[in-house]
């Protein structure tokens, strides 16, 4: 059942949010010993803000949007007196004083949320199988990664375990993940949804985004969760158009620019003129682009003109974001020092108490960016490597703002490849890193992007394909993405 | 691998982090960190002399809140978190250092 | 070394220059802390004052509080500077009182710049910046006697992490003690006039480093610095900086050079001593904060500061100068603009008071926190009581000591206080009863040489005092000693 569609039944009273839940928790009891994708589950918090939700309805309250939805929060999203974990040592068993402002929004739109899902820790990483706490798995094939590093969240939704849930999206975060898992994940315009309360990975990149097994669910999540929120500077003020309601208007007329950089393969590429010389990103596999020229295809069908554009500097992004990121998370980081919260090993004095507990609390994965942070911003390095990296970023808005003059969505692969074996890509973070490469250019522009499922690939296993717009273009992006969600091939239902 | 960064350069940018690591892991992360920075050879190359940074991704300008009292929070609530307490407020090992 | 001599500076060397910097650190006194709701109140118990933000929780992001963000840029128009768009930057380094251990600041983009600030003797001292940051929390060192580097452990309370400072960085352009002190004076005079800050030192709402070095008389290099901190008065300051000076010149003197380093204040032994070497590069790794929004005044807001800006003290001297004609001194104009008390004595001057007068008194007699009580039309007529000779100086004094306290109208306490009684008639007769019942000594007085009639002015102007119980004016008394002996 859909979250629209369970939210459609508890106001109606044909079925009692506590039913709802009961179902939902029964699932998770059966799989998820095995998907792994819960650091937390929430049975009883849930039954009583179920029953509050059923109250509500039997008193002929009015109840929010999502009333009786049960979802899913990435371990990494502040609940008050519950346990974030961030999947780290660090704060395993912090509870925090405060909840996040999605949370605070969630709650009043009536969801349930039903536990904490796990995540790369503190959101670093592309299969999560960077967390404290053990790799989540594929529901689709356990033995591959569900994606990350929101793959608790991804693995969540596709195993049924709830029908939305909440991911962060610093690099790719929410629609790699989606991709790989066969849900629908968006990444919504940097500051459309309100970062207080997300423990911070990267600040300037961060985004909180939805994931659903539908396009509808996702984009009444992202209504419930969006909006001004003066706790956050960085947060967009002013009206927003509705997206739910104008999501089955279809694409007729809708330009689409197929990018060049991340299509290698493309056939389209080969129809078109001067795009002699184009370099793109490495390493995007051949199913995944036939899945992109098929969503093209049926784009057309639906009344779409589709081009091919170039986003040169598309290139640079990988290398850009793995700047920029991992300096913005160095200092973000700095805060786990061993004195107000989270893990402490005690130590002569308090500079080596901090080096102790960081040493004991951090993962490889978090140490890693952390180094290569603190050295992008360190003293001599820092004109060559982060400024650099913050002008990149420049020349992909200008860029991108000569693509939306030609064309209304960017189309392209969201992960370059399917789902991926456990521990195949854990040697070589570098390997690891170009998971990113399609999914990071809107990170770097702050632009909306969403990965919708678009059948699978060679293997049987589902491939995303991404659409992107401008600033706050969801309204557009996921009605694009509700055309193909109704033109995809049908993947045999549910894993 | 290039070696970009050696094991000294580890060291004090491992010391900077407040973060210990043995000779040999300081050795393989300076094969890393060289390996993701000759990735990133292509932006130290770029000649963007003539292109402003940008630090944000929307252009957002002078946002403020009223200077008005808050609540703040419960101090048992707070500290019940820390690791070490004394006397209402958070307990450290002797502090060696000054602040700069 | 020339040893410290108490109660008085030793000057530096006469072939050697003193350049001295100095940073001062403000706490702004709006009503919440910098980037969070939270009081910024002193005195609170510990850690309750505290939220997510400032305590630097996962997850908190900063909001820029407006009052702070204004009166910082008040305090750059009222020292002169260019008020300009600005970012907050992150200053990197671990420290237990710093929550987030970084510090919310300014760096290559703060909001004010190239400043002055002129002292009361015309010396003028180039501001080269003033910008927000936000405080740390506060330390306690346990065990140990005290001593920092013995404790047994520490304690620390947020309450004060955050509140918002400005730090108003000057140019290397003050050449004394006396000058390093009259810019603390200066700048705390400025503040308080345009109301963003208690700026009490004793306290630490106002917080002073010196930068000190020296130099050949009439070079221009600037050679190796030593900042000084832990100056928590001006007498401290100044006693820093001559010492400092003079260690600096004794080392280029023996063939040595100082080393660029933090040194501390040791008011008890009065000496410097070293702290943090500058040597181990400090590597902040400064970067824009991505939580934080850029600062754009418009034009239109610097404009509006600058049209509500009070007069300035350097101005208000000027004014409380020109209304004396003159006969204000110029340390009682700087002390009473300083204490905010050149309104009253202006006023007091309009409705009649002798400018001269009325100054002294005010400068000498009313160094009180509240002096409200006082109206300009009371002081007026307590100076023509004074000038008439209807009260001495003495009796003056404690006239307006009493009316400070709400005591009324000069005249009302001066006959409450029976201080009328000494009209000059009455302390004629007086003067001529002592005469007589001192006959030898009034004789002696009035044949005798320079030498013996001062101490017998002495003895008789006593005898005076003591049959008036102290409210004689000693120099009504000279007058009319002169007089009776025929001189
Ligand atoms: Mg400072
Ligand atoms: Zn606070």
């Amino acid at each position: 059942m859909t979250a629209l569609g369970i939210a459609a039944a508890v106001k109606s009273g044909e079925r009692t949010a506590l039913d709802v839940l009961d179902e939902h928790l029964a699932r998770i009891s059966q799989r998820d010993a095995e998907i792994g994708a819960f650091n937390l589950v929430l049975a009883d918090e849930a039954r009583t803000a179920a029953r509050e939700v059923d109250a509500a309805v039997s008193r002929g309250d009015a109840v929010g949007p999502l009333a009786g939805v049960p979802v899913a929060l990435k371990d990494n999203l502040c609940t008050r007196g519950v346990p974030t974990t961030c999947s780290s040592r660090m704060l395993e068993g912090w509870r925090p004083p405060y909840d996040a402002t999605v949370v605070k929004r969630l709650r009043s739109a009536g969801a349930v949320i039903v536990g904490k899902t796990n995540l790369d820790e503190f959101a670093m990483g592309s299969s999560t199988e960077n967390s404290a706490f053990g790799p989540t798995r594929n529901p689709h094939d356990t033995d591959r990664v569900p994606g990350g590093s929101s793959g608790g969240s991804a693995a969540a939704v596709a195993a049924g375990f709830a029908p939305l849930a909440l991911g962060s999206d610093t690099g790719g975060s929410v629609r790699q993940p989606a991709a790989l898992c066969g849900v629908v994940g968006l990444k919504p315009t940097y500051g459309a949804v309100s970062r207080y309360g997300l423990v911070a990975f990267a600040s300037s990149l961060d985004q909180i985004g939805p994931m659903a097994s539908n396009v509808a669910d996702a984009a009444a999540c992202f209504e419930a969760i969006s909006g001004h929120d003066p706790l956050d500077s960085t947060s967009i003020d002013g009206a927003r158009d509705p997206v739910v309601a104008g999501l089955g208007q279809g694409v007729d007329g809708l330009r689409v620019g197929l990018v060049a950089e991340l299509c290698a393969g493309s056939a389209r590429l080969q129809e078109a003129d001067g795009l002699d010389g184009v370099s793109a990103v490495e390493g995007v596999a051949a199913d995944v682009i036939a899945r992109v020229d098929a969503a093209a295809a049926a784009l057309e069908a639906a009344g779409a003109a589709v081009t091919v554009v170039s986003v040169p500097s598309a290139v640079l992004g990988l290398s850009a974001y793995y700047l920029i990121a991992p300096a913005e998370a160095s200092s973000n980081l700095a805060r786990y020092d061993g004195v107000r919260y989270g893990l402490r090993v005690d130590a002569a004095n308090a500079a080596e108490m901090n080096v102790s507990s960081r040493t004991a609390g951090f993962g490889a994965e978090v140490k890693r960016r952390i180094m290569l942070g603190t050295y992008a911003l360190s003293a001599g390095y820092y004109d060559a490597f982060y400024a650099k990296a913050l002008r990149v970023r420049t020349l992909m808005l200008r860029e991108c703002a000569a693509a939306y003059a030609g064309v209304d969505v960017l189309l392209g692969p969201t992960a370059p490849t399917t789902a991926f074996e456990l521990g195949a890509k854990t040697a070589d973070p570098l390997l690891m890193y170009l998971n990113d490469v399609c999914t990071i250019p809107s990170n770097l522009t702050g632009h909306p992007a969403v990965s919708v499922p678009f059948g699978c690939g060679d293997d049987g296993l589902p491939v995303g394909v991404q659409l992107m717009g401008p600033a706050l273009s969801e309204p557009v992006l996921l009605r694009a993405a509700a055309v193909l969600e109704k033109a995809a091939p049908p993947d045999g239902g549910a894993p | 691998m290039s070696g970009r960064i050696t094991r000294d350069e580890a060291a004090h940018v491992a010391r900077l982090a407040r973060l210990r690591f043995s000779d040999e892991e300081l050795d393989e992360l300076a094969a890393q960190l060289s390996a993701v920075l000759d990735h990133a050879a292509d932006v130290e190359a770029l000649d963007v002399t003539d292109i402003a940074p940008t630090s944000h991704p929307h252009p957002l300008v002078n946002v403020t809140r009223a200077d008005e009292v808050r609540p703040s929070l419960d101090r048992d609530e707070v500290l019940a978190q820390a690791p070490s307490v004394d006397d209402g407020q958070f307990r450290v090992p002797p502090i060696l250092g000054e602040a700069p | 070394m020339s040893p410290a001599v108490p109660g008085r500076e030793p000057a530096v060397p006469e072939d050697w220059e003193l350049v001295v910097g100095l940073e001062v650190h403000v706490e702004l006194s709006t009503a919440t802390k910098l980037f969070c709701g939270c009081a910024n109140r002193f005195g609170d118990e510990p850690n309750t004052n505290v939220c997510p933000v400032c305590l630097g929780l996962p997850g908190s992001l900063p909001v820029a509080n407006a009052a702070a963000v204004d009166f910082a840029m008040r305090l750059g128009r009222a020292l002169g500077c260019e008020v300009r768009g600005a970012v907050f930057a992150r200053k990197n380094y671990f420290y237990p009182d710093m929550p987030k251990d970084y510090q919310i600041s300014q760096y290559d983009q703060p909001t004010n710049t190239d400043g002055r600030l002129e002292l009361p003797d015309g010396h003028t001292v180039g501001i080269e910046r003033a910008h927000i940051e936000e405080d740390t929390g506060k330390t306690t060192h346990i065990g140990g006697g005290g001593r920092i580097h013995d404790a047994d452990y520490a304690l620390v309370d947020y309450n004060r992490a955050g509140v918002p400072l400005v730090e108003i960085v000057s140019r290397p352009d003050i050449r004394t003690a006396e000058q390093a002190r009259a810019y603390v004076r200066e700048l705390r005079a400025i503040l308080l006039a345009i109301g963003v800050s208690d700026a009490r030192m004793e306290e630490g709402s106002m917080r002073v480093d010196a930068n000190v070095s020296v130099r050949p008389a009439g070079a221009d290099e600037l050679r190796t610095r030593c900042e000084i901190k832990n100056l928590s008065s001006l007498r401290a300051l100044g006693r820093a900086i001559v010492y400092e000076a003079q260690r600096h010149v004794d080392l280029w003197c023996g063939g040595e050079r100082p080393r660029q380093e933090t040194r501390h204040w040791d008011e008890a032994n009065g000496r410097t001593t070293p702290g943090r070497s500058k040597e181990d590069a400090d590597d902040y790794r400064y970067f824009q904060d991505p939580d934080l929004v850029p600062l754009a005044p418009a034009a239109e807001t610097v404009a509006a500061i600058d049209a509500a800006l009070p007069p300035l003290p350097a101005a208000r001297r000027a004014d409380l100068a020109a209304d004396g004609g003159g006969a204000v001194s110029a340390e009682d104009a700087a002390l009473l603009v300083e204490r905010g008390q050149d309104g009253l004595v202006r006023a007091a001057m309009a409705a009649g008071a002798d400018p001269g007068v009325a100054a002294t008194r005010v400068a000498n007699d009313l160094a009180v926190d509240d002096w409200s009580p006082v109206t300009p039309e009371g002081l007026a007529a307590l100076v023509a009581m004074e000038t008439s000779g209807r009260l001495t100086a003495t009796q003056s004094k404690q006239v307006l000591a009493e009316m400070a306290e709400g005591g009324g109208f000069p005249d009302a306490i001066a006959e409450r206080r029976g201080f009328q009684a000494m009209a000059r008639d009455d302390l004629a007769a007086v003067v001529d009863q002592v005469i007589s019942e001192n006959a030898e000594a009034w004789s002696r007085f009035c044949g005798g040489d320079e030498v013996e009639r001062k101490k017998l002015a002495g003895f008789l102007t006593g005898q005076v005092m003591r049959a008036t119980r102290g409210q004689a004016d000693g120099a009504a008394v000279n007058r009319l000693l002169g007089e009776r002996a025929g001189s």
